[in-house]
């Protein structure tokens, strides 16, 4: 990997990794406050995701006007299978996860050194849950 | 006043790495298929580097402000629920490529209607678990 894009994919990770835990997204107790209906509603959720869409929305406009990446990259194409039954059961037990806990897979990984032992399990968990499903066939 | 500034600005560095990744690499800053893919996939090497730089943060956050640990009340959790909320979140967001970064941020940033469905889906499924507090079963 040239050392221009290992750099900038770094700063992206540092920089996305630094807002997690601005943000409260890696406090499992302001996530899950998120859920709670009634008084005790904590709205802070709602500023992290509309900050993240400020920010996103307008790069994602340049990224999208050109040709390639600025390391010459093409721009990777998500999956677009449309809405179907694998995507509603993919989401639904992923929400379940996560309003169990009060962590998503971003803030899980920054909470690592934080709580080594209890992060460690999550991980390895979600791991499993995710090699279980994208098992490839032997190449 | 932190109860909105910092999330808000948290979220600004967010979608500021996610859309800087994308202009940047081109690549789509979903943190379920990068950790999976990097420590799964020989062919990971810019989702390790990505990896990285989380760490990295979490490390220089413990640093700079060590008073300060926003994941602290995962210590408290018990073993039992981080298996559960890991399985869930590894299985779901493979099963429906993505969690709230890949469809959360990125996806909605690129206005993807199968992403706001997936979002749709996993905040009331998180929703649901909170409200009927099924955490209190795994105690």
């Amino acid at each position: 990997m040239a050392a221009v894009k290992a750099l900038s994919v770094f700063v992206a990770g540092l920089v996305f990794g630094a807002g997690l835990l601005l943000s409260g997204m890696a406090n499992p107790d302001k996530v899950l406050g998120f859920f709670v209906i009634g008084p005790r509603w904590d709205p802070s959720l709602a500023f992290v995701m509309g900050g993240a869409l400020l920010a996103a929305f307008p790069l994602y406009r340049i990224a999208h006007r050109r040709d390639r990446s600025l390391t010459g990259e093409p721009l990777a194409q998500p999956d677009e299978t449309g809405i179907n039954a694998r995507l509603a059961i993919g989401a639904a037990l992923f929400g379940a996860g996560w309003g169990l806990a009060g962590i998503c897979p971003g803030p899980a990984v920054v909470a690592l050194p934080f709580a080594p032992v209890q992060v460690g399990v999550f991980l390895v968990s979600m791991l499993l849950g995710w090699a279980v499903v994208r098992r490839r066939p032997r190449s | 006043m932190s109860s909105f500034l910092h999330p808000l600005l948290g979220g600004l560095l967010i979608g500021s790495a996610a859309g800087g990744l994308r202009l940047a690499n081109g690549s789509i800053a979903g943190i379920s298929g990068i950790f999976g893919t990097g420590l799964l996939r020989r062919e990971g090497g810019w989702q390790r580097v990505f990896l990285l730089g989380l760490i990295a943060a979490a490390l220089a956050w413990l640093v700079f402000l060590p008073a300060d640990r926003p994941p602290q009340a995962l210590l408290g959790y018990p073993l039992s629920r981080l298996v559960a909320a890991g399985l869930l979140v590894g299985a779901g967001t493979a099963l429906g490529n993505g969690c709230t970064s890949g469809h959360g941020v990125c996806g909605l940033a690129r206005l993807s209607l199968r992403s706001l469905f997936a979002v749709a889906v996993f905040m009331a499924t998180a929703e649901a678990v909170v409200w009927l507090d099924l955490a209190r079963w795994l105690r």
